[in-house]
């Protein structure tokens, strides 16, 4: 079958059992998508599906045919880090690392959905056109991807960092 | 063990007469402590970029040619033997190239149990798949090998087994009725007692009597446990781990396939959080038996259920804290005892005492761990193992105490504040806690909080302040020793088998070299993570960065000796001794005078030499040995806990420290947040379900096992009094564990302060506090 | 996971044909249905991909809301007609799972999930719902999570779905279709109770593929909330949660009422006792109270879980005082 990864066209045979994280992390050896409990919860193995962020883990790569995925490895560009990669470093977001690039993906696409107006549990007016990227908005919305090593603090200052950049942009 | 005991002590007597002094009475203190340079600065990571770009490969992302993958069978009995053990389909499967079991693994010997030898790094004494014996639920009893993981599951699911079952201890209330006294705690005396504690308690004008639980927890590093192994033609094996005891592991390798160290190479760049989880469980040593079968490379990466079956976690414990205390608000006894749960093949006691043995002056003491025999997977050091729980209970009940002579729990602890070390009457090497707890209140606002519960509310949200002591102590441990290689360049290279799973070893040793060798930063790298470089001592005890710092400091001395060979008549710095030189600038130069000097480059360049290297083992620690050292700590939390349905919520957290110099504050900040927040996890919200039924972990999931999530933590500040300890290299202590410490008892106190309920059984979920709000 | 074959679907009728065959399962998001086949709970020998069917909202002239069954949750909670006029499916939506999930997940899917009970999810436990007569370890074990309201001897397991607790108390209807025909039936009957075979836990007719869900004209449901209580902030699942819809008259009493729980039971609970304690009653505190007793009436402990019937009762009180204080 036929799929985009970080916008190169790849023909890959699988296993239909084959998830979409182990097609990239065994049969791509692109390893930046990590797995992290291969359960649906933690958030690790994070990925854009056409932009929307989505589990890899619980994704047949089969069921993707056709789509384009992009990864943590299709962020940087000519060599200059993702403003979001840059604003982890800047805020300590992360210790060891593991974690990080599902963060950091999961952010991306929740960037997206808050642009795009999707509420949250925590927005207070459903009916509001505009979301504000407060502390509590982003927290609540990254709380699918658990951190153990407690760069909590440090995340969500970097999202907020690139939340405010593009608002004001 | 006694082992351990004896083997320290026999060292220390013959190597207290060569140790340098630096760190000894009398000696004087790594002149590194006060000066502020690269030390001190918030560099960030070293290792960032490639972390945010997925690049720091792990363990499970080695690549091999002609790979198998690894999937094992978990036992579903406690206790017991294999009846019967059926493989066939297994065998047959599509892609299975091994299926191994107790009938063809190869003869291993039993892996040395941590503490049975300094150099041991077993989670468990127990032999690993050598016989049809069960010792615990979730004991793994086969492993398949195929050429995909997928193949691998499937067959895995194939294996049929039945068991001959046999009583097994898996309630604690039952062991604990049988519990024991270990031979020693950590090599610390199981027993303590000074007075008569018992009798003054009854006679005391205050008392507190009172026992506390905590349940078993997971270490729940987001990186799976997962090796990549293979032998080489010559023997050699090469293990890709996700260890926190690189050299450990080694040694204990070598004894169950009776190999010589040289012979094994494990490597271990990084490691995706240990938390003291990460160490040697069966699945390495399985995947290395398979290799070694199969003839072919294996990954084994543990599934998360395979986490919680094969790698134990923190042990449950039950403790006594009883205080009597004077009219004075002073202490006329102090009692800790308990008892943890522990498996017979393993020295993990929970040592909840020790807090107590250090923290608080009392006019006498019965301090008392015992241990109670469970079948389980053996339990295991999990950040700051003993320190988080018991300062759960003792800082409970001080809190309690204060309570009942309504004393301000602070000053109740400024009035308890010892003049030297209660139980080893050792003086305290660096002490700071009365003044962390001064600038934490007044930053946190301590003095808003209502000494009476239930004072504030705002809607359905109760509102309530706490505090508690943390603590946690210095260690620094034996045996490392660093490499430095300079290069003609002016570049530095330290190299040192340790470990990053996130303390940032690299960035803020990267830090104390270039300070120590007068370089700038981009000047120095450091070399970790590969037993091929010389041996580290473990991640573990937050000891890494004072145990480098120390081979370091020794290595950095005999190099500039060295350096002091090569340089001829013609330099600036013919004629001088070590004693006269320091390093700066990128080059050495007389102490005094500013033109007695001549850079790296030069010396090197003018002696013709492409590198200069020097290689020291750090002197033994005996800072321990004279003096008390610990970390303190002073923890802040505002909770609100909902009235109508008791769920509670940390809406502010502050953490006021005291642990020696702070060499990285970016670094630091991020250690001290993440041991709070896995505090707060300790607090309200993890626990392991054992199920005393059947000795079954029922929740090896991420789904199930509540690690905080985004929307639990707040935002958490931190401070520090950032006071040299003139007796610890770089004047630093070490501090991963300290932050987890009394958070437990913080988050209980504010729980206490909002609703008016004490609660004694962690975790502090909402149906404890339904009935109260 | 156990070998499957894997086929996606092009339009209804091609999923029904191959839906019908033994062994066969119909694929949404997969969020909960490869979990289980990697646990091998879930064995099938087909999977039909549906994902590709049905993905609109189609807001109709008799005022429904009709969503078809491959709709993303996340689709759901953002659409507008869904939080201006039906705010309790979009809160309960958003209170299920992560941004990912929600992403991923169908709505077709969000409502044939399977409970989260640990003894169903350990293949070395006795669970009655995997293996039909092997017992249940979960009467006597860990059961903080499980149900409090139409268990059985047999099973105390709990739905886990968030959306289906809301879809119950707007009245939700499900679209059904198989090789046959098509049918509907009102969400709240869809689910079973366990009873003697905690197996069956849908009326689902073998092969019947949920279509879409129809959302009935329903004004008084701008005034609506869902309320979850649970063990974290965030994403994990329910203990006890409470979705309402308030109808006040300017006299305040009770017009109309919809009300439902979830966490309590193995299927959405329709509290239909306490709405109709609630109808034509004034909406104060101590007349939520009677009503939610009523509903609670029959409620039963087990070892872990006795907090969840004062849990419930002061949710419920909660959340109608909150429409309540709404609608003054």
């Amino acid at each position: 079958m036929l799929i985009t990864i970080n916008g190169r066209g790849m023909e890959v045979a699988l296993d239909p059992r084959t998830s979409l994280l182990d097609l990239l992390r065994e049969h791509l050896e692109l390893h930046g998508t990590k797995k992290g409990c291969d359960q649906g919860a933690c958030g690790a193995c994070t990925v854009l599906a056409d932009g929307e962020r989505i589990l890899s883990c619980m994704a047949l790569a089969v069921q993707y045919e056709g789509r384009s995925i992009s990864t943590v490895e299709g962020l940087a560009r000519d060599g200059t880090l993702h403003p979001l990669q840059q604003a982890f470093i800047d805020h300590d977001g992360f210790q060891c690392g593991y974690c990080t690039p599902g963060q950091i993906c999961s952010a991306i696409g929740m960037a997206a959905e808050i642009a795009r107006g999707v509420p949250s549990a925590v927005t207070p007016d459903l009916a509001a056109i505009t979301i504000l990227p407060t502390r509590d908005e982003l927290r609540e919305r990254m709380s699918g991807n658990l951190c153990r090593c407690g760069a909590h603090n440090g995340i969500i200052d970097a999202i907020t960092e690139i939340c405010t950049t593009e608002a004001a942009a | 063990m006694t082992t351990i005991r004896d083997a320290a002590q026999k060292i220390m007597q013959t190597a207290i007469g060569l140790a340098p002094e630096r760190w000894l009475p009398g000696g004087t203190p790594d002149p590194l402590i006060g000066r502020h340079g690269a030390i001190g600065s918030s560099v960030p990571r070293v290792d960032g970029p490639r972390k945010v770009k997925g690049e720091a490969p792990f363990a499970a992302e080695v690549p091999a040619r002609n790979m198998t993958y690894a999937a094992l069978v978990y036992s579903t009995i406690a206790r017991g033997h294999i009846a019967t053990l059926e493989t066939d389909a297994a065998q047959a499967a599509p892609g299975v190239v091994l299926v191994m079991t107790y009938r063809n693994a190869p003869r291993m010997a039993p892996p040395a149990v941590f503490m049975s030898d300094p150099r041991a790094a077993g989670a468990s004494s127990l032999p690993v798949m050598q016989d049809d014996a069960i010792h615990w639920n979730g004991e793994p009893i086969a492993v398949i090998l195929a050429e995909t993981q997928e193949q691998a599951d499937h067959a895995a699911t194939l294996v049929r087994v039945t068991y001959t079952e046999e009583a097994a201890s898996t309630s604690f209330e039952y062991a604990a009725a049988h519990a024991h006294r270990p031979d020693n705690v950590l090599g610390e005396p199981a027993v303590i007692e000074i007075g008569n504690a018992e009798a003054a308690l009854a006679e005391a004008a205050h008392k507190i009597d009172r026992t506390y639980h905590t349940p078993r927890y997971s270490h729940a590093a987001i990186e799976p446990h997962a090796a990549t192994v293979w032998w080489e033609a010559d023997g050699q094996l090469i293990v890709h781990d996700a260890t926190q005891m690189l050299n450990g592991t080694r040694w204990t390798l070598a004894g169950i396939f009776g190999l010589k160290e040289e012979q094994i190479r494990i490597l271990s760049p990084f490691v995706g959080g240990g938390f003291g989880g990460k160490a040697l469980w069966n699945h390495q040593i399985l995947a290395i038996a398979a290799s070694r079968l199969s003839g072919r490379p294996v990954r084994v990466a543990l599934s998360r259920e395979g986490v919680f079956r094969v790698s134990g976690g923190r042990t449950t414990t039950r403790q006594r804290v009883a205080l009597g205390a004077r009219a004075d608000g002073t202490l006329s006894a102090l009692i800790h005892t308990g008892i943890a749960a522990m498996t017979a093949y393993n020295n993990c006691p929970e040592q909840f005492s020790f807090p107590a043995r250090h923290l608080y002056a009392a006019g006498s003491f019965k301090l008392e761990q015992k241990v109670a025999d469970i079948d389980m997977v053996a339990n295991t050091f999990m950040r700051a193992p003993g320190e988080s729980v018991g300062t759960f209970a003792l800082e409970s009940a001080i809190d309690e105490l204060a309570d009942d002579m309504g004393l301000d729990p602070i000053e109740l602890r400024r009035r308890i504040e010892p003049a030297k070390d209660p139980t080893s009457d050792h003086p305290f090497s660096s002490r700071h806690l009365l003044d962390a707890y001064a600038r934490g209140a007044e930053r946190f606002g301590w003095s808003a909080r209502s000494p009476t519960p239930r004072a504030r509310r705002e809607g359905e949200w109760l509102i309530g302040m706490g505090v508690a002591t943390a603590t946690y102590p210095y260690y620094r441990m034996p045996g490392g020793t660093a490499r430095i290689t300079l290069t003609r360049a002016g570049h530095a290279c330290v190299a040192m088998a340790s470990h990053e799973m996130g303390m940032g070893t690299a960035t803020v040793q990267v830090q104390a070299t270039a300070d120590r060798l007068g370089l700038p930063l981009t000047h120095v790298t450091f070399a970790y993570g590969d037993t091929a470089l010389p041996p580290g001592t473990i991640a573990g005890g937050s000891s890494q960065t004072a145990s480098i710092a120390a081979a370091v400091t020794a290595a950095g001395e005999k190099l500039v000796s060295a350096l002091l060979k090569l340089v001829g008549n013609a330099s600036p710095l013919a004629g001088l001794k070590a004693g006269d030189i320091v390093a700066r600038d990128g080059g050495l130069g007389h102490r005094a005078l500013a033109d007695r000097f001549e850079s790296y480059v030069s010396i090197l360049s003018r002696a013709n030499r492409d590198q200069v290297s020097a290689e020291a083992e750090a002197p033994m620690p005996l800072e321990v040995q004279k003096y008390a050292m610990h970390s303190y700590g002073a923890q802040f939390c505002e909770v609100r806990v909902n009235a109508v349905t008791g769920e509670t919520r940390v809406s502010r957290f502050l953490g006021a420290f005291d642990t020696g110099r702070i060499v990285n504050p970016r670094t630091a900040a991020s250690q001290f947040r993440g041991g709070i927040i896995m505090g707060l996890g300790l607090a309200l919200t993890e626990e392991t379900l054992f199920d005393e039924r059947t000795g079954r972990i029922m929740n090896a999931s991420l789904a199930e096992y509540h690690v905080p999530v985004h929307l639990d933590v707040p935002e958490i500040d931190v401070i520090w009094t950032d006071t040299p300890d003139p007796r610890a290299p770089l004047g630093a202590h070490g501090i991963g564990e300290i932050g987890i410490t009394g958070v437990g008892a913080a988050v209980a106190n504010a729980v206490y302060n909002a609703t008016g309920r004490r609660i004694r059984d962690l975790p502090i979920t909402l149906d404890k506090l339904l009935g109260s709000t | 996971m156990t070998p499957f074959s894997y086929a996606r679907a092009g339009d209804t009728t091609a999923a029904t044909h191959l839906g019908v065959a033994a062994g066969a399962k119909y694929l949404g998001g997969g969020t909960n249905l490869v979990d289980l086949m990697r646990e091998t709970i879930e064995r099938p020998d087909t999977l039909v991909d549906v994902t590709g069917l049905s993905r609109t909202i189609e807001e109709r002239g008799d005022g429904s809301l009709m969503i078809g069954a491959a709709v993303r949750n996340t689709a759901v909670a953002e659409h507008r007609a869904v939080r201006e006029r039906y705010p309790v499916l979009a809160r309960a939506i958003l209170a299920g799972a992560s941004g990912q999930i929600r992403n991923m997940a169908t709505v077709g899917g969000n409502i044939l999930q399977r409970t989260r009970c640990l003894y169903f999810y350990d293949d070395a436990a006795r669970c009655n719902k995997r293996t039909p007569g092997a017992g249940c370890d979960a009467i006597d074990g860990f059961n903080r999570a499980h149900a409090i309201l139409g268990a059985s001897p047999t099973c105390v397991a709990t739905h886990p779905s968030d959306m289906c607790v809301a879809l119950a108390a707007l009245g939700a209807v499900v679209h059904l279709e198989n090789a046959t025909g098509a049918r509907t039936m009102p969400l709240v009957d869809l689910h079973r109770l366990p009873a003697g075979r905690p197996e069956v836990e849908t009326l689902l007719e073998p092969g019947e593929l949920i279509t879409a869900i129809e959302l009935p004209q329903l004004p008084c449901a701008v005034r609506s909330t869902y309320r979850k209580v649970r063990d974290r902030a965030s994403y994990s699942f329910a203990l006890v949660s409470v979705a309402a819809v308030l109808d006040r008259s300017d006299d305040g009493m009770v017009r109309d009422v919809r009300l439902a729980l979830g966490g309590v039971a193995h299927k959405p609970w329709r509290a239909f006792t306490a709405e109709a304690a609630l109808r034509g009653r004034p909406t104060n505190e101590a007349c939520f109270r009677a009503a939610a007793e009523a509903e609670l009436a029959d409620a039963a402990p087990l070892r872990d879980n006795g907090f969840k019937i004062e849990l419930t009762r002061r949710t419920i009180v909660a959340v109608l005082n909150e429409l309540a204080g709404e609608a003054a």
